[in-house]
């Protein structure tokens, strides 16, 4: 039995992607012993079950044990690991997996703790069962550590990307509930308020199917008229390196690589970036990169799919013009 | 008057190239230098300002090298006023045994009647990105803690954390003692000042040996994929290679 801790958008039900990747390891892992069985558990409110059971069922889990009660209505670290534990053990799970985000990566280390097992974070692929070897991202994502799991359960997360999301074309899973009774003292940490982010602050950075990016070749806070420009003619969000965050010429939310997100648009626009490795961390899984540059060596330029030699300043509008033209 | 413990530590700096070393189990610093993470300078940015606005005191602990020194002076430098390495190879580490060795350093200074407030540790290391000493540690010594933090206030014993959540702005308000694991971006971490940097060379670091024997990662050996190919289409030169572009952005499908 593999367990696969699934993460959905409270408000709209939506599973988030990452998961549905999760899922596609995990079947992966299923096969290559023999075709265990792989269920998901979701925890806390849930805004329609049927979606989600029929999303989680079409990426192959054939179960869906839905976590419910006082303790895990807001999210808390301990209490979710806990909600997990009780499904691990009454479905005798001998891998445990989530995806690679925040939530997943702390529940699962809660889950680790309490055990007193390893686990291993960010994971890519897994080379081998006896014992289970996986490879995982270190280093912000710039290189690859080789770990062997050989403690039951095996815990990992799967890094962003790592996997494609796949339907199997099944039909729904069968969705049980399960209350869970989380203790007091495992309750002391968890989100007493959650503030709904501006419009322009959401996280669409990370799910836009194209993100324009600019680093310091946008010269300054106002250099990026053009640049969000194009990001909303093509449906994009804006996307920027490290050092316009540090100048304060954008905000932090919307920086790219190792300390920022990681991305996997259809296409990255990248302008007036250099390339560095942290930031090449956050957009190499994009499926296309156009990266725009004076710089005709910039590494940027030359690991990107397409390259524009020229100002940002007058190449991006020009595009818009050229967009605008034919729209 | 908040006691804040800080944790940090030594990696090699990765901003130029990654380099490994021979034998594959991590990173070489020796060229490139070395540093503390980014979510570490942060941690030690925040443990600052809470006990500056808590009439407190910030201790700096390294679990690592003997040249983690270096690290805790700079950590000293910025105004925290005491530090403690637990010297060790830190190859032969896993996460549970640093989070072990930092709780022994936290249970000790409980029993000896001058217990730490409030720890403060990166979220996850630079290098090994394990993403768990914060939270092996919470559990080893029984405390609540926060992680993804981003902004931190102690307030009447309470510490107040804020975290961009998937959703939303989170809060998260925990009793004292308590443990955060501390996201960079939310703070901008001080440069040291003259005055700082002298005092910090005057600091007496305790320096101890480990606790308890390591029992190890699981690490097998690092890797560096190879670079991409460097074989980018140049779509032309200047506004002039605008037609072009579009043409691909009508290739890929992306142009609404
Ligand atoms: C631990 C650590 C973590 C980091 N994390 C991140 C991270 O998450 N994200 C991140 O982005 N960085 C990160 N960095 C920083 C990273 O190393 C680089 O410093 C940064 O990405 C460079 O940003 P840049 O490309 O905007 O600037 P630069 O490197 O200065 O490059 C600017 C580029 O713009 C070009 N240019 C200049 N003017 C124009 C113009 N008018 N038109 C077109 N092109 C022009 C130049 O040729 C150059 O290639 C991190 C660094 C460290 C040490």
């Amino acid at each position: 039995m593999i367990l696969v801790l699934c993460e959905t958008d409270p408000a709209t039900g939506e599973v988030d992607e990452v998961s549905l990747e999760t899922l596609a390891l995990a079947r992966a892992l299923s096969t290559e012993g023999g075709g265990v069985a792989v269920r998901a558990v979701v925890v806390g409110p849930v805004a329609d079950t049927d979606a989600v059971a029929a999303t989680l069922g079409g990426h192959g889990a054939t179960e869906v044990r839905h976590a419910t009660g006082d303790g895990v209505a807001s999210f808390g670290g301990a209490a979710w690991a806990t909600a997990l534990d009780a499904v691990r053990q009454e479905t005798g799970s001998v891998a445990v997996l989530a995806g690679g985000t925040p939530r997943g990566n702390e529940v699962v280390a809660h889950l680790a703790a309490r055990l007193a097992v390893p686990m291993a974070a960010n994971v890519v692929s897994f080379e081998g069962l006896s014992p289970l070897t996986v490879r995982r991202q270190v280093a912000g994502g710039v290189a690859l550590e080789e770990m062997r799991l050989s403690n039951r359960p095996a815990l990992l997360t799967v890094a962003g990307h790592a996997w494609q999301a796949e339907e199997t074309g099944a039909g729904p899973a069968t969705w049980v509930e399960s209350t869970v009774d989380v203790p007091a003292e495992e309750l002391v940490a968890r989100v007493v308020r959650t503030a709904e982010r501006a419009a322009d602050e959401s996280g669409s950075l990370t799910s836009a199917p194209v993100v324009v990016g600019a680093g310091r070749g946008a010269g300054g806070p106002d250099g990026f008229g053009p640049v969000t420009e194009l990001a909303e003619l093509l449906g994009g969000a804006v996307g920027v390196t490290r050092v316009v965050t540090s100048l304060g010429w954008r905000p932090h939310h919307e920086q790219v690589g190792q300390t920022g997100s990681r991305i996997s648009p259809d296409l990255y626009v990248a302008c007036g970036i250099s390339g560095a490795i942290q930031h090449w961390a956050g957009c190499a899984s994009s499926r296309a990169i156009l990266a725009v540059n004076t710089d005709p060596e910039a590494p940027m330029m030359t690991r990107a799919t397409y390259a524009v030699v020229g100002d940002m300043h007058e190449v991006v509008p020009a595009i818009v013009e050229e967009i605008r033209k034919r729209g | 008057m908040t006691r804040v413990l800080a944790a940090v530590k030594r990696v090699a700096d990765t901003s130029g190239e990654v380099v490994l070393t021979e034998d594959g189990q991590g990173l070489d610093g020796r060229f490139a230098g070395w540093t503390i993470g980014d979510h570490d300078a942060c941690a030690v940015e925040l443990a600052i300002r809470v006990a500056e606005a808590g009439d407190g005191s910030v201790t700096v602990l390294s679990v690592g090298a003997p040249e983690a020194v270096e690290q805790i002076r700079s950590a000293l430098a910025l105004g925290a006023g005491a530090g403690i390495l637990v010297e060790t190879d830190p190859s032969a580490m896993g996460p549970a045994d640093v989070a072990a060795e930092i709780a022994a350093v936290v249970s000790g200074a409980a029993e000896a009647g001058e217990p730490y407030d409030l720890v403060v540790l990166g979220n996850d290391a630079a290098d090994t990105g394990d993403f768990q000493v914060p939270i092996r540690l919470a559990h080893l010594v029984g405390r609540p803690i926060v992680t993804g933090a981003r902004m931190l206030e102690v307030a009447d014993g309470v510490l107040v954390a804020q975290v961009q959540g998937p959703y939303g702005d989170e809060t998260y308000e925990l009793p004292l003692p308590a443990v955060a694991a501390v996201l960079e971006g939310g703070a901008e971490p001080r440069y040291p000042s003259l005055r700082g940097r002298m005092a910090a060379k005057k600091v007496e670091i305790d320096v101890r040996a480990p606790a308890g024997s390591p029992s190890g990662s699981g690490r097998v050996r690092w890797h560096v994929p190879p670079a991409a190919s460097g074989e980018a289409e140049v779509l032309g030169e200047g506004p002039a290679a605008a037609p072009a572009v579009v043409e691909v952005l009508e290739r890929l499908g992306v142009l609404r």
